[in-house]
């Protein structure tokens, strides 16, 4: 079963990525490489379903196998919600021994009634682990036991930890919801303004960063996928007109089958950036009118963007003075590869690396574009030799997620956390300037000159004034 | 007698448990140049380092054999040796500690009979010490998994033979309940009896939070591999916590040192006991320094004991740490209104409550009604806010706060440092508890003012 489901997503014909492979790598799957073991790092397809189904906030999640996988887990993303919390309560059937012997069937189906018994959700997802796929644990059946007996849909996630990476895991999350959840329920009312926002997961609240743009266009979004959602607007997002896809590499299979089965268009578009997020306001306006919306919502998106972009300008003006020059490392992935350096171009930051660890051709195309043939694109760079970099001096700001934070903090370099963690929101064009105002902040603390002084102890000391003035007191 | 309730719920909800091999991983971290590997599959490991990293603020070396599902199948021995030969190459560790998971375990894998095969095959890793230990998940929580790999420590590294001893040596079996700054008080206080201690693991060297002047890509400190295999050579050993007892026990075996088992050393009584044992061994009498720390936790104890009389307080930690708090409040006069431990531990018999359950913290939550505090981890802050109760941050992880691992809450010291910190929190948040002390301040005044007059 799982096989199958794997061998489907291998074969995205929506992915140009995936298109450019040839058969027998595409069997292979989306890692770039096979994982090496004792040099590996990142998640796990369980990790990546997880991370994109639970968004939806009013639904359950429940966790069948052992304790790592959600003991060690839950309670650390920052996915906000504007009303349910029932998502963030972590379930797990937590197996022991003797359920591992004997099969945790038993154990799951209890554990689904005690939830929906106490908590009443909507729905109740289950997630398939290692474990659990290797004893064989039959938990399609068992949830659709319990969807019947219990009047509550059950939705098993298919997406065990070993089947391979996170990006995978996003896939088979998607699966899950095409097979189980998009399409049970009709919207009580439908506008010609509806859309889906696919692989945006509000991290951090940015899905509200472009929430009111939408809104003063009047668009509407039916489902967010799966940023924020309610388990009833996923499964009605079948009837939206258009399906924007944001970080196309997690859920542009999904888009893809949506246009088969309900004729849904979808275009893939970024909200970091100002340029990004104007031509994706400006992209869903077409599809939208191309489906029946009013011609005038071009001239009103045009309106809106003119307006907004000339307001992220100004804001950003005062930076220039303090960042021109500043030299940044970028070291992201995907659409933040470039997405992000069109706006630290505009405040005239040199950037000395990008990382394109996960970029598609596409990506580095984009990042020509925007910096020229001799576009300084770097690979996977080992902690060693980052290390190094940052102690030369090579950057003066790095840009990263939270598993290279420390390697600058240790050389005592200035660095912004842009990945899954962060807490702040850079989506849209308010999204942008408050990364440009925290990369200020961060490069012009004074906690820098201040912790690179020299010891007491070290032979420069003296020479960085400080303590002179002190000493000559003292003699006085 | 303390009663211990298993829980019979299917669904665990807000787990307190964490895996084994989490806890395994932080042992080895406390070993200096070395870099645990988990065997299992790459999220295993993320979600573990990811977890740690959140706690301690620090980078955090940990490898994964990445196992996948056809690798699982067909036994995963290559991967082991793989993952070895790719770690020395690249990071030079001193010593691997290899973790097993529930993913392998339930393959059913005999990685430690491999080993000795692997080992045969490449003499080139004649420098390299490799140290197996079984963590499935389903053995435990974190402290569970940090005392098999403690054990598993001694019984690869320590020869076994009853050689001469070093009588001024004494070794520490640290238990998980112990901070990094913990370990480092401990440390001192053994120093200022003139003895040399041997702390396995030792964090304080590790994870502390120094900031070294070049890149290491292993452990940054902790105990030297050289330092286990002198454990056999100590006049006795001191095993922290009810967890470490397996380990102290297969030391006894190995080379004869006894061991003495404290629960914790945290509060008067505990550490008195400590204190005892110094003298004992060192043959000398406590420091002044050491006599002085004691008149100032009395003290402590003293102006503290007004805030904590009569609390109802709810716990949720690993067994060791649960028993040496509520053995402090307990002390101090308030009640363990809800205790919570998330592994069935011979500690919880002896925790001063009516009842430990055993569960997670939607057991805590629904236990904590009527409490005045909830002692836990950062998991808690929702429960609590829920509850409108305080939380005092304690155990794995504390992720919403900074300076957890610098936290010390043993020795007299410690005890002070914690007992200020829990009544502070009371303080905050007990009604009417500002106007007790400013109150008691005022009647101060006036007695001093009425003293006056009569006086004059």
């Amino acid at each position: 079963m799982l096989k199958d489901k794997l061998a489907k997503v291998f074969n995205e014909p929506g992915c140009s990525h995936n298109q450019e492979k040839s058969e027998k790598e595409r069997k292979r799957g989306c890692s770039a490489k096979s994982l090496t073991p004792g040099a590996a790092a990142g998640g796990c397809a369980f990790d990546g379903a997880k991370i994109a189904l639970q968004p939806i906030t009013d639904a359950a999640h429940l966790v069948h196998g052992p304790i790592a996988c959600e003991g060690n887990s839950w309670d650390s993303r920052n996915s906000a919600s504007s009303g349910p919390t029932l998502y963030r309560t972590g379930f797990t059937t937590d197996l022991g021994e003797l359920d591992i012997i004997h099969g945790g069937e038993k154990k799951l189906y209890r554990a689904i009634k005690e939830i929906v018994h106490e908590r009443h959700p909507p729905a109740v997802f289950v997630y398939v682990t290692c474990v659990t796929a290797l004893i064989g644990d039959d938990v399609e059946a068992v949830c659709r036991a319990a969807s019947e007996r219990l009047g509550t849909p059950v939705i098993p996630v298919n997406a065990p930890g070993f089947a391979g990476s996170k990006n995978l895991g996003n896939k088979l999350a998607g699966e899950a919801l095409l097979d189980h959840v998009i399409g049970t329920l009709e919207p009580e009312t439908t506008t010609p303004f509806d859309i889906n926002v696919l692989g945006e997961y509000n991290v951090a609240g940015e899905l509200w960063q472009v929430q009111p743009l939408f809104a003063r266009l009047g668009i509407r979004i039916l489902a967010p996928i799966t940023g924020d959602a309610r388990y009833h607007q996923v499964a009605a997002a079948h009837r939206a007109r258009v399906n924007m896809v944001v970080c196309s590499q997690a859920l542009v299979s999904l888009a893809r089958q949506m246009q088969e089965r309900w004729e849904i268009p979808y275009f893939e578009g970024s909200f970091y950036g100002i340029a990004d997020t104007s031509m994706s306001l400006r992209t869903l306006a077409r599809l939208l009118i191309s489906r029946g919306a009013p011609a005038d919502l071009l001239e009103r998106t045009e309106a809106l963007i003119a307006e907004e972009e000339a307001r992220a300008f100004a804001a950003l003006a005062p930076y220039r003075e303090r960042l021109a020059g500043k030299r940044v490392l970028l070291y992201t992935g995907g659409v933040k590869s470039w997405s992000v350096v069109s706006a630290l171009h505009e405040i005239g930051m040199v950037i000395v690396g990008t990382s394109v660890r996960k970029s598609t051709d596409e990506d580095k195309e984009r990042i020509r574009e925007l910096m020229g043939e001799d576009a300084p694109m770097v690979d996977q760079i080992p902690a060693k030799q980052m290390y190094k970099m940052l102690s030369d001096g090579e950057a003066d700001i790095l840009m990263s997620g939270g598993r290279t934070q420390f390697v600058a903090l240790k050389t005592k370099t200035p660095w912004l956390d842009i990945n899954q963690e962060r807490h702040h929101a850079y989506a849209g064009y308010d999204g942008m300037i408050e990364l440009v105002r925290r990369i200020d902040g961060e490069l012009n603390n004074p906690v820098w000159p201040e912790i690179r002084r020299p010891a007491p102890w070290d032979a420069a000391f003296g020479s960085a004034g400080e303590a002179e003035p002190v000493a000559a007191e003292m003699h006085a | 007698m303390t009663e211990v309730v298993p829980s019979t719920k299917a669904c665990a909800v807000n787990p307190l448990k964490v895996s084994p091999a989490l806890g395994g991983a932080m042992a080895f971290l406390g070993v200096d140049g070395s870099l645990p590997l988990f065997h299992g599959s790459q999220g295993c490991t993320a979600f573990a380092l990811v977890l740690m990293v959140r706690h301690f603020h620090e980078a955090i070396p940990l490898q994964t054999t990445a196992m996948s599902e056809l690798t699982t199948i067909l036994g995963g021995a290559d991967n082991v040796e793989a993952a070895i030969g790719n770690i020395r190459e690249r990071n030079q560790p001193k010593l691997i500690g290899i973790l097993s998971t529930a993913l392998t375990e339930t393959r059913g894998e005999d990685i430690g009979a491999e080993l000795k095969a692997m080992r045969e095959r490449h003499p080139e890793w004649h420098d390299l010490d490799l140290v197996y230990a079984s963590t499935p998940d389903y053995g435990g929580s974190l402290e569970e998994g940090w005392g098999a790999s403690v054990k598993a420590m001694i019984e690869t590294l320590v020869p076994e033979e009853r050689g001469p001893r070093t009588l001024r040596q004494v070794n520490v079996l640290a238990g998980s309940h112990l901070t990094p700054a913990d370990a480092e008080e401990i440390r001192e206080i053994i120093e200022s009896f003139g003895l040399s201690p041997l702390i396995l693991p030792d964090l304080a060297g590790s994870l502390d939070g120094h900031v070294p002047d070049h890149h290491i890509p292993t452990s940054l400190g902790g105990t030297p591999p050289a330092a286990i295999r002198e454990l056999g050579r100590s006049a006795v050993t001191f095993a922290m916590g009810e967890h470490m007892r397996p380990a102290a026990e297969a030391l006894t075996r190995r080379t004869g040192v006894p061991f003495r088992l404290f629960d914790h050393v945290t509060g008067l009584a505990a550490s008195d006991a400590f204190i005892a044992a110094l003298m004992e061994v060192s043959g000398t009498p406590a420091p002044e320094r050491v006599k002085r720390e004691r008149s100032r936790l009395i003290d402590a104890m003293l102006d503290g004991h007004f805030f904590f009389e009569g609390k109802h307080i709810a716990i949720a930690a690993e067994s060791d740490l649960l028993l040496a708090v509520a053995a402090l409040l307990a002390a101090m006069g308030a009640h363990v209104g809800a205790a919570v431990i998330p592994c069935p531990s011979p500690a919880a018999a002896r925790v001063p409550a009516a009842r430990v359950l055993v569960g997670d913290l939607g057991d805590l939550e629904k236990a904590a009604h009527g409490c005045d505090l909830v002692i836990a981890n950062s998991h808690a802050r929702e429960l609590a806010e829920r509850l409108g109760l305080p939380l005092f941050r304690l155990g794995f992880p504390v992720f919403d706060r900074l300076g957890g691992p610098q936290r010390v809450s043993v020795g007299y010291r410690g005890t002070r440092c914690l007992i200020f910190d829990l009544a502070n929190l009371l303080l905050d948040h007990a009604a009417g508890a500002h106007a007790a002390v400013g109150g008691n301040a005022h009647e101060l005044l006036e007695e001093e003012h009425h003293a006056q007059a009569q006086a004059g």
